[in-house]
This record gives C-alpha cells, sequence and structure tokens, in this order.
C-alpha cells in the first residue's frame, strides 16, 4: 500500500480516542475488587483487627505497601507514555520507611525475642498469599496498560507487577495478623518482589506493540 | 508548537487537522528512517508502521508533554524493534561472513518461495493480512486500522487463513 493512501485511511476516522488513564483506573478497580473479594473469601479480616489498630506495628504493614502502590503505579503510567521520564527514585522512599522500622523493632528486641519477629507463624505461606491476591490486580493492570505505548515492555511490566504485588500486600494485610515490623519488612518484600518479577516477563510480550 | 495543536485538535476529533498532522509527519519520518537504514523500502515500511503505531496508540500522549518527544519516542521505538527482527545486530568473523551469508541466503530464499507459493493459494485480501500479521509482525490493532477491519475480524480471517494453509500442507506431506 502507498503510503499517502495509508494516510487517508487513517485520517478517515480520528474519533476523539477515550483517555487511556481512565481505562486504566477501571481495569485496576476491577481487579481491586475481586482480589478484595478473595481475601474476604479464603481468609477473612483478622479476628483481632479492632485491637491492632492501636498498635504501631499495624500502621507499618498498611502505610507501607500503599505507598509503594501509589508510587509505583504512577511509574508503571509514565512508562506507558513514550517520551515521558520515569525515573527511579520515590520508589525507594517506602523501602526505607521500612527498612527505619524494622530495625527499630530489631535493635529494640531482646535477643531470643529477634527470631520470633522474623519469622512470625506465617512466613511459610505469606509470600504466596500475596502472589495469589495479587494475580487479579496484575491481569487489570497490564491490561490497562495496553491502551498506552511502553517502549520499554519489561521494565513496564516490572513497575506494574510491584504495583499489583504491593496493593496485593496491602489487602492481604487486613488478613495477615502476624504483628511485626521485622516480618512485613522481609516476607512482604518478597511476595511484591516475585509479583514484580513475575511482572516483567509477562510485560516483555504481553505490553509488545 | 505547530505540531502539538494539530495534535490536540486531532484528539478532540478534527478529521482535517489530523490528516494536516499525519501529512506533515510523513517527511520527517521519511528523513529519520532514510538517515539510519540502507534500505529505502525499509526506510518507507517503517514509516507506514509509525503512522500506524501513531493512530492506533494516539492515546498514550500525554498533552502536558511535548509532542515530538513522544514522536521520537514512538518513532525509535519501531526503529529498534525493526531492527531486532531483521537480526542486524549478530555478528560474526569477518572470513566466515560470506559463507553463512550464502548459506543464509539460499535456505532463506527456498523458504520464501514455498511461504510465496503457498500465499498463493489464499484470496488476495486474506493473503495480504497474512503477511501485515504474520510475516511483517504488525499487531492485530495495527492491521485492522490498516485495512478497516474490526479486530475480530482480523483475528478470524487470519486464523481461518492459517488453518487452511496448514490443511494444504498436510495434505501435500
Amino acid at each position: 500500500m502507498k503510503t499517502a493512501d495509508l494516510l487517508e485511511r487513517l485520517a478517515e476516522n480520528p474519533a476523539p480516542v477515550k483517555s487511556a488513564t481512565g481505562g486504566l483506573a477501571v481495569a485496576i478497580a476491577a481487579g481491586g475488587l475481586v482480589s478484595f473479594a478473595a481475601m474476604l473469601a479464603f481468609f477473612g479480616f483478622r479476628p483481632d483487627l479492632a485491637a491492632a489498630i492501636h498498635t504501631w506495628t499495624y500502621w507499618v504493614k498498611f502505610a507501607y505497601p500503599l505507598l509503594l502502590a501509589v508510587i509505583t503505579l504512577r511509574s508503571a503510567e509514565r512508562l506507558g507514555r513514550p517520551g515521558a521520564r520515569a525515573r527511579l527514585g520515590w520508589e525507594l522512599l517506602p523501602f526505607a520507611v521500612i527498612a527505619v522500622a524494622a530495625l527499630v523493632q530489631w535493635t529494640g528486641a531482646a535477643p531470643p525475642e529477634r527470631w520470633e519477629l522474623l519469622w512470625g507463624h506465617s512466613h511459610t505461606v505469606c509470600p504466596w498469599r500475596i502472589v495469589a491476591l495479587s494475580l487479579p490486580l496484575l491481569a487489570g493492570c497490564l491490561w490497562g496498560m495496553r491502551r498506552l505505548a511502553p517502549t520499554r515492555p519489561m521494565l513496564a511490566g516490572a513497575a506494574a507487577g510491584l504495583f499489583a504485588g504491593s496493593a496485593g500486600a496491602w489487602i492481604y494485610a487486613f488478613a495477615c495478623n502476624e504483628y511485626s515490623a521485622v516480618f512485613v519488612a522481609v516476607w512482604y518484600t518478597v511476595g511484591m518482589a516475585l509479583v514484580g518479577l513475575l511482572g516483567a516477563l509477562i510485560g516483555r510480550w504481553v505490553l509488545r506493540w | 508548537m505547530q505540531f502539538k495543536a494539530l495534535m490536540l485538535a486531532a484528539l478532540a476529533g478534527d478529521a482535517a487537522a489530523y490528516r494536516s498532522l499525519l501529512t506533515a509527519l510523513t517527511p520527517h519520518l521519511r528523513a529519520y528512517y532514510a538517515k539510519r537504514l540502507s534500505r529505502r523500502a525499509d526506510a518507507e515500511d517503517l514509516v507506514q508502521e509509525t503512522l500506524i503505531a501513531i493512530h492506533v496508540k494516539r492515546a498514550s500522549y500525554d498533552p502536558s508533554l511535548p509532542f515530538t518527544a513522544w514522536l521520537h519516542a514512538i518513532a525509535r521505538y519501531k526503529l529498534i524493534d525493526h531492527l531486532r527482527r531483521s537480526g542486524v545486530r549478530r555478528t560474526l568473523p569477518i572470513e566466515e561472513a560470506e559463507a553463512v551469508v550464502a548459506e543464509e541466503n539460499a535456505d532463506a530464499a527456498e523458504a520464501a518461495r514455498d511461504v510465496e507459493q503457498l500465499l498463493a493459494r489464499l484470496p488476495e485480501k486474506k493473503r495480504a493480512l497474512v503477511r501485515d500479521v504474520k510475516i511483517e509482525g504488525l499487531s492485530t490493532a495495527e492491521a485492522a486500522a490498516k485495512t478497516g477491519l474490526s479486530e475480530s475480524a482480523v483475528k478470524v480471517n487470519v486464523h481461518r487463513s492459517l488453518r487452511k494453509l496448514a490443511e494444504i500442507v498436510r495434505r501435500r506431506s
């Protein structure tokens, strides 16, 4: 086909495009709802929630994934826009926060208690539950990002994965009754990183255009 | 910024602005690819691919950013994609290059002939679709934009065509 003909055909329908960000938001909201429903169905709210909200470690567990989710979602959206700058920087903030919180708790505890802070009672299942709860969010986020045009599909996929992982972890935190910031710093991070890795691998394929 | 104004009007649904924009961009793209690719036909293919990408991905333009940065990033992505597909980056000691090229050419030529013979059995429109999607590597959305078919029509057509080709091959062997 001649370029001039192609151009005519394309120019025939410049129909105003739907906002790509709106599509992304809807896809993520849908994924989040599925994920939240799955959390309620399989685990339920932690029974001691009313008491837990008076401890500082509860709010660490609440804030760390939420902060990371907000920041990585923004990065994923930027990475989907050709020519936009996406610099690593803010992503490090939540990790700094959790590292400080974990360190404070670790050094403040008596040495025999430290291992209990680290292992908790659910470290063998926690990362996997986070991965499982993140999958609907990952699907939604990648789906929404296909409307955009990531010029680095693997990196954009990793950002989408970290977002899904941290949002999934935030949802899981309503069910998880671990009380230690050290536990969250290690096992939540492992779960979120796994989803980030998964996002990078899948993004490499599904975000190409 | 003239391009940006046209783009914003186009995104709002102004067909005339959109046509002017694409028309104005074409020589820029042609120059961009001509400078970077030795084969002229490749450059023109990429101009077309990039025009289609601009069309399909126009929602990814963020009006708060410079239009040229967006355009350049898309052109560069398509260029890298093309180079990767055509395997330009492979390196070889120069003494062996000739033999390998000759051999690869013979294999490739044979394979290309087989493919052409097979494709000739398809009706013209389907042949063009299969070529765009399966050989040139356009996405379904891009092929849909190029032909004016819906995306699902493109998928169905390509799928049926491939099944038919597979049948032909099976009967032959």
